[in-house]
C-alpha cells in the first residue's frame, strides 16, 4: 500500500468527499459531479484499472473510446486527454498523470475472450466483463450499454504495422491519474481480475479512487 | 487496505504461459497469411448473387446476412471508406467488438485470413479476400461535428448520424452502435501512437469479402473517413453485393491460420449446436 501523493493544496485524503477503497478483482461505481476532480490511484503498482463513463442524466451518452483517439489524433490516453462522449461532447479532462501510459484500444478481458486467447480452461476465471456486467445492472442497465472502456495503468503498445500486445504495466505503487468532470458523469470501475497476461503483474491488487469538489 | 500478495511460483507459472501464447501470436500467424487478394476482383457467378446494392456517397444501408453467405464490398468509383457495423441477428446485444478482435489477434491491422469477433468471444466474419489491408479499426468515423470543422459552409452526411439511422431503422438505438470498423481507410500509428492516413495503401477497386459466420444484421456507412485528406466532400458510391459462398473447406484459411480463430469457430460451433 501507497503513500499518496498530494497535486494541491486543497485536495488531500482528508479533503476528499468520497474515497473509495477496491478490492482486488471487484467492481465499483459513483456519480462524478461537474467540476470535481476523481483521482484513480494504482496503490500497489502495475495494477490495469478498466473504466467507464455514462452521463449521469442520461446514459445513452457515453465514453466512446474511437471519438476519444479521433479527436486527439493519437492513441493513448495521457495528461490533456479529452474523454470524449458518443455524442461528441468532452466528459472529462485528464488534469494530472504520474504514470504515461493508459490504453483504450485494448477493451476489457472476458470469460468468452479469454477462452479465445489463452484456451478454453480459462473461461470459468473471474473477468472485468462480468464486474463491469453487474456494477451497469445495479443502474439499469445492460450488457448492451458496455462499450470499449478506457485501460488506466494498462500499456498496450501499438506498433506501425499494426501489431499490438499487452505488456508489463509501468505505473509504481501510487501512481495516479486526475480527471475533472465537464458534466455529471457515473463511473463505472472493473478493477482488472485478469491473471492470463501482464496487465496486472499476475497478481491483481487493491487500488483507491478519491473525488474532490471544484476548487472555484 | 491488506492485501495477501500471490506467490512468485504462482506469478511465474502464469507469465510462462502467458509468453508461450504471445510468441505464436506474434511470430506464427504473419507468416501463415497470404498475400493481399490480387486486382482486378473476379466476377462472382451470377446464381450465387443474393442482392447487389449500389449505396450512394454519404449514405448508409443494412442487409440480413445469413450464415454461409458473403458480402463484398466493392469501391467502384475510386477510394471511399466504408464504415460496417453488426449485431448478431438472434441476439442485438452480441455485436461486432474491435478492440477484442485486435486484442486476440495481436493485431490492428486486419486483413485477408483474419477473422472479426463479437463481444462473445465468437467469430463473426472470416475476411476471405482483401485487396489492400488497408482498414481502420481504431479511430471511428465522422460525425457532424467533424464533418462541420473539415468542410466548412458545406452540406454533408456523417457516418454517426448514418448509423443512428441503420440502427433505429432495425428497431434498435443508439446504445446499439458498436465500435465501427472502416474499410478502406488506410490508418497507421506513427511511433508515438500518433494517426496518419497512408493514401498509397488503398488502390482504386480495391475490395474486400466477409464471410458471415453467423446470422446477422450488417449496418454500413459511405462516407469520408475523417483523416480522408480530401477537403472536398465528394464521396462515391460503393457497390456491395450479397452472395451465397462457397462451403469453407476442412483446411479454410480463417477458420485455420491462428490458434485464436479455432478458439473462436470452437464458440462458435458450441452456440450453433
Amino acid at each position: 500500500m501507497s503513500d499518496f501523493i498530494q497535486t494541491s493544496p486543497a485536495r488531500s485524503v482528508e479533503s476528499a468527499v468520497q474515497d473509495p477503497f477496491i478490492a482486488a478483482e471487484a467492481p465499483w461505481s459513483g456519480i462524478v459531479r461537474k467540476g470535481q476532480t476523481i483521482r484513480i490511484e494504482d496503490s500497489y503498482g502495475q495494477q490495469a484499472i478498466d473504466t467507464l463513463f455514462y452521463r449521469a442524466d442520461d446514459f445513452s451518452e457515453r465514453y466512446s473510446n474511437q471519438d476519444t483517439m479521433r479527436m486527439q489524433g493519437s492513441a493513448y490516453v495521457g495528461i490533456g486527454t479529452k474523454i470524449m462522449s458518443n455524442e461528441g461532447n468532452v466528459m472529462l479532462t485528464m488534469t494530472a498523470d504520474s504514470c504515461g501510459r493508459h490504453d483504450t484500444s485494448a477493451g476489457a478481458c472476458s470469460c468468452e475472450s479469454n477462452t479465445v486467447r489463452f484456451g478454453h480452461g480459462t473461461k470459468y476465471l473471474h473477468a472485468c466483463r462480468d464486474n463491469f456486467v453487474l456494477e451497469v445492472s445495479k443502474h439499469g442497465m445492460s450488457k448492451r450499454d458496455i462499450v470499449p472502456n478506457i485501460n488506466f495503468f494498462m500499456n498496450v503498445p501499438i506498433k506501425p504495422n499494426g501489431e499490438m500486445t499487452i505488456v508489463d504495466g509501468i505505473s509504481a505503487p501510487g501512481d495516479y491519474v486526475e480527471l475533472v468532470a465537464q458534466m455529471d458523469v457515473l463511473c463505472i470501475i472493473s478493477n482488472c481480475p485478469q491473471i492470463n497476461n501482464p496487465c496486472n503483474g499476475f497478481d491483481p491488487t487493491p487500488i483507491r479512487v478519491l473525488i474532490w469538489d471544484g476548487e472555484d | 487496505m491488506m492485501h495477501v500478495r500471490r506467490s512468485p511460483v504462482e506469478i511465474a507459472a502464469n507469465r510462462a504461459r502467458y509468453e508461450e501464447h504471445q510468441k505464436k501470436g506474434l511470430e506464427f500467424a504473419p507468416k501463415a497469411l497470404p498475400d493481399p487478394s490480387p486486382l482486378p476482383a473476379p466476377a462472382i457467378a451470377a446464381a450465387a448473387v443474393i442482392h447487389q446494392e449500389t449505396v450512394p456517397g454519404g449514405w448508409y444501408w443494412s442487409t440480413k446476412l445469413l450464415r454461409g453467405e458473403a458480402i463484398r464490398i466493392d469501391q467502384a468509383e475510386g477510394n471511399s471508406t466504408v464504415a460496417l457495423v453488426a449485431w448478431n441477428a438472434a441476439d442485438t446485444s452480441e455485436r461486432i467488438n474491435l478492440v477484442d478482435t485486435a486484442k486476440v489477434q495481436w493485431t490492428a491491422a486486419l486483413g485477408k485470413g483474419r477473422v472479426i469477433f463479437s463481444d462473445m468471444g465468437r467469430v463473426m466474419f472470416s475476411i476471405i479476400e482483401d485487396s489492400s489491408g488497408a482498414h481502420d479499426c481504431l479511430m471511428g468515423g465522422s460525425t457532424a461535428i467533424s464533418n462541420a470543422a473539415k468542410y466548412p459552409g458545406e452540406q454533408t452526411r456523417n457516418t454517426r448520424d448514418n448509423l443512428i439511422l441503420a440502427a433505429v431503422k432495425l428497431g434498435l438505438d443508439r446504445r446499439d452502435i458498436p465500435g465501427i470498423l472502416s474499410l478502406f481507410a488506410p490508418v497507421r500509428l506513427a511511433e508515438a501512437g500518433g494517426f496518419g492516413w497512408h493514401g498509397k495503401r488503398s488502390k482504386s477497386g480495391d475490395y474486400v469479402e466477409l464471410r458471415a459466420e453467423m446470422d446477422m444484421l450488417v449496418g454500413f456507412s459511405n462516407c469520408p473517413h475523417p483523416l480522408d485528406p480530401d477537403l472536398t466532400y465528394q464521396p462515391k458510391p460503393v457497390v456491395i453485393t450479397r452472395y451465397k459462398a462457397p462451403v469453407p473447406a476442412a483446411d479454410d484459411l480463417c477458420r485455420t491460420a491462428t490458434a485464436e480463430a479455432v478458439r473462436g469457430f470452437e464458440n462458435n460451433a458450441l452456440m450453433q449446436a
